[in-house]
């Protein structure tokens, strides 16, 4: 984990104290709604349907127990005793009141933590992997080159009043768990013959009512251009992008509006100035933000265990969260073990106070005091003994943490929705959860396999929808909730964005539309096809046969 | 009475910032001995301008394009950047691009909607003087500049960034 130093701990508290002034002047009413606006969300706080709504910053989505133990505790003494972990490596607390935001961040600042940036028309929290420094088919650790972003971003004074906010994701690994391209910077690691690190750099991608897969413009960014090359992109987005049309304004719609190519020219001339320059990159920075990520002190351990193969054996669900949340490790002897927040019965991402406070403990006696959050509202212990599974997942059970669905169909993403959301169309969490009560066999859901499903409360798609392999978007029909389903979505490498099934349905309706989907899959798949290998090979129309067999 | 700060002072301001749609005769004849035209007019007029006898100062407004003055930063004592609104941040990047691209030494001004919340992130892209928006405080503004100890980032102000110096 990254430690701060002095130089962090002085500007974490220079914004706290900022944004206290900010906040007593915004009461006083020396600020308007419209001034103090941006500046709180630069601090994370949107005024939600029912009250204030935080969002806390989970850099890179890594966690010491330390700080998820802070967590749980403002979610105690400032929420009802919950928080929610989004689709960005953050988490949301519902409930905060105003007047106590300022104390809230102090007490988050104890712990290194902040909600800087996590809103607004800045550029926010870098996302990436959560199996980086861990993955078997790693080609390089994307958390220091985060931490290096994370800085470099915080504060950027040239781009705090962007046109719109701004998204940079970074990947380590061939297979791409980060939604890269879908975001408005994506970043993917790679070395060249010699062994040199670079970036590919990818603009333009995004969700929100025009989603859009990014587009390369450059194959290959030596690593020490990083921060002038994003520089460049940055100047010559907020110069450019629009400002006239809030819908219009991401950096996706530039890109398009002026082609790729105008744009790689604009960046490429901005950035020959700055070329080189004292932003340039050294192998001290990289070396010094690389020391805080180096392995922990693994042990030498057998790859195999008897002990464990026996329990699975004996203990049927045991098995299937063996199978479904356990992953290699680079380490012989050592797994990742994800915890999947979806539980039927409780919003996808949900997490108690108490729950917290387990997996906090949990990380300090198998996994190096350490927790990530992933982008599919997962947490996830990087580093457990194989040795230790067994007891991992019985202590998991008890906490009602131990669901074995990681990547199946109740592994549902999902937005806040129409329950906490005031831009939403219509709920999400209800449908989420009519799904899961729907699939919840777990026989049924593993002769499904891997999946994705989706769901946002509206096109703005805090839910991923468009690249769920299933979406589910929230839509206003006459004042009524309905909603329309996509298929063929994915944010893998291939990433592709789902197409729109057909007219929407009402919200009794989904079970069964999403039953009918998934029996067409499964009457053509052919061998052990994936879902969306099968609807890859068939298309939409056995799917809209059967969906809409009835209507009329 | 409008406030001008310039490099941490509250100053007198002798400049008459002259409307958008001004045409050169009514620039000339504006009583001021120091005016601020506007981009357009100075591109089209810039030798009568010059030969006013006038001080002439030119106001960059959001939509332009900073670059087209490379040839004129030389004859420029200051050059106005306006805030329509303070959430449009077009005026950050002109700043920069005027003090690194373009090497200019001169005054910057940031007029127009100059808020408190603003001034730290102006300064560090090298805005040196700020007509500050009716209903700022003098105080809380003069408090602002110093609101960070230090940037993480290559700045105009502290082109070398902490890594560089930590
Ligand atoms: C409850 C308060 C929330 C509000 C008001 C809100 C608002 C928005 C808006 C307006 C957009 C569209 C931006 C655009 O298209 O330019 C958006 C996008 C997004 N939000 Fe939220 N959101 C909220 C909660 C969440 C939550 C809980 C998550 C995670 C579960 C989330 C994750 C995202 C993501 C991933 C996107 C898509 C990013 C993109 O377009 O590239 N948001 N949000
Ligand atoms: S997708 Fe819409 S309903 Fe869901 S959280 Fe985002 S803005 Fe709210």
């Amino acid at each position: 984990m990254y430690i701060y130093d002095n130089y962090d701990k002085q500007m974490l508290q220079d914004r706290i104290v900022q944004f206290r002034d900010q906040t007593r002047r915004f009461l006083a009413g020396e600020l308007t709604s419209e001034q103090f606006l941006p500046l709180r969300l630069q601090n994370g706080l949107y005024i939600q349907r029912l009250a204030p709504m935080l969002r806390v910053a989970i850099p890179y989505g890594c966690l010491s127990s330390r700080q998820l133990r802070k967590l749980a505790s403002i979610a105690r003494d400032y929420d009802k005793g919950y928080a929610h972990f989004s689709t960005r490596q953050n988490i949301q607390y519902n409930w905060p009141v105003l007047e106590q935001v300022p104390d809230l961040l102090a007490e988050l600042a104890e712990v290194e933590m902040h909600a800087i940036q996590t809103s607004g028309n800045c550029i926010r929290n870098t996302t990436t992997d959560q199996f980086a420094g861990v993955a078997v088919d790693e080609i390089e650790d994307s958390r220091p080159w985060c931490e290096i972003i994370r800085q470099w971003s915080s504060f950027h004074p040239e781009f705090a009043y962007l046109p719109r906010k701004f998204k940079i994701a970074v990947c380590g690994t061939p297979n791409d768990q980060a939604a890269t391209q879908v975001h408005d910077i994506g970043l993917y690691i790679k070395k060249n013959d010699k062994g040199e690190i670079g970036f590919q750099v990818l603009v333009g991608g995004g969700l929100g009512r025009t989603p859009v897969i990014g587009a390369t413009i450059c194959e290959f960014l030596p690593w020490q251009h990083l921060l002038t090359y994003l520089d460049a992109i940055m100047r010559v987005y907020n110069r450019f992008g629009r400002r006239d049309n809030k819908y219009k304004a991401r950096i996706k719609i530039l890109v398009k509006e002026i082609g790729v190519d105008a744009f790689r020219d604009k960046v490429e001339a901005e950035w020959l100035h700055d070329k080189d320059g004292p932003a340039t990159l050294t192998h001290e920075e990289v070396a010094r933000c690389r020391v805080f990520f180096t392995d922990p002190d693994y042990q030498d351990l057998d790859d195999i265990d008897q002990a464990i193969e026996d329990a699975a054996a004996s203990d049927l669900l045991f098995s299937h969260w063996l199978e479904r949340n356990v992953a290699l490790h680079k380490k012989p002897g050592y797994r990742i073990v994800s915890l999947c927040l979806k539980e039927t019965g409780v919003a996808p991402g949900d997490i108690t106070d108490t729950q917290m406070e387990f997996v906090a403990d949990l990380a300090d006696k198998y996994s190096f005091g350490e927790v990530r959050v992933t982008h599919e509202q997962n947490l996830v212990l990087t580093d457990v003994r194989l040795q230790d599974l067994y007891a991992v997942y019985l202590a998991c059970k008890k906490e009602s943490l131990a669901t074995p669905y990681l990547g199946l169909l109740n592994d549902i993403v999902c937005c806040p929705g129409g329950d906490f959301c005031s831009l939403a169309n219509a709920k999400s969490i209800p449908i989420a959860e009519s799904i899961q009560r729907r699939f919840e066999d777990f026989d049924i859901q593993k002769n499904i396999g891997e999946i994705t499903l989706n769901i946002s409360g509206c096109m703005n798609a805090c839910g991923h929808h468009h690249v769920g392999n299933i979406g589910i978007l929230g839509v206003d029909k006459k004042g009524s909730e309905f909603y329309q389903v996509t298929l063929g979505g994915s944010s893998d490498r291939d990433t592709s964005l789902g197409k729109v099934l057909g007219p929407s349905f009402a919200q009794a309706e989904m079970p069964d539309v999403i039953d009918k989907i998934i029996n067409v899959y499964l009457e053509n798949r052919q061998a052990d096809e994936s879902f969306l290998a099968t609807y890859n090979r068939i298309g939409m129309d056995p799917y809209k046969e059967k969906v809409y067999a009835n209507a009329d | 009475m409008p406030t001008l700060i310039k490099d941490g002072q509250v100053v007198d301001n002798p400049w008459s910032l002259l409307a958008k749609d001004v045409d050169l005769n009514t620039a000339l004849s504006d009583e001021s001995s120091h005016i601020v035209v506007p981009f357009a007019l100075w591109q089209e007029h810039k030798d009568s301008l010059m030969e006013s006898g006038k001080a002439v100062a030119v106001c960059v407004d959001s939509d332009d394009d900073p670059y087209e003055l490379a040839n004129d930063v030389i004859d420029l004592p200051l050059i106005c950047l306006n805030f329509p609104v303070f959430r449009d941040g077009r005026a950050f990047s002109a700043a920069a691009i005027l003090r690194e691209r373009l090497n200019y030494q001169g005054e910057i001004r940031a007029i127009g909607d100059v808020l408190r919340d603003q001034l730290f992130y102006m300064k560090k892209c090298g805005i040196n003087s700020f007509d500050l928006a009716d209903g700022v405080k003098v105080e809380q503004a003069l408090a602002a500049f110093n609101e960070f100890s230090t940037s993480y980032m290559s700045t105009v102000e502290e082109p070398l960034p902490l890594f560089r110096r930590r």
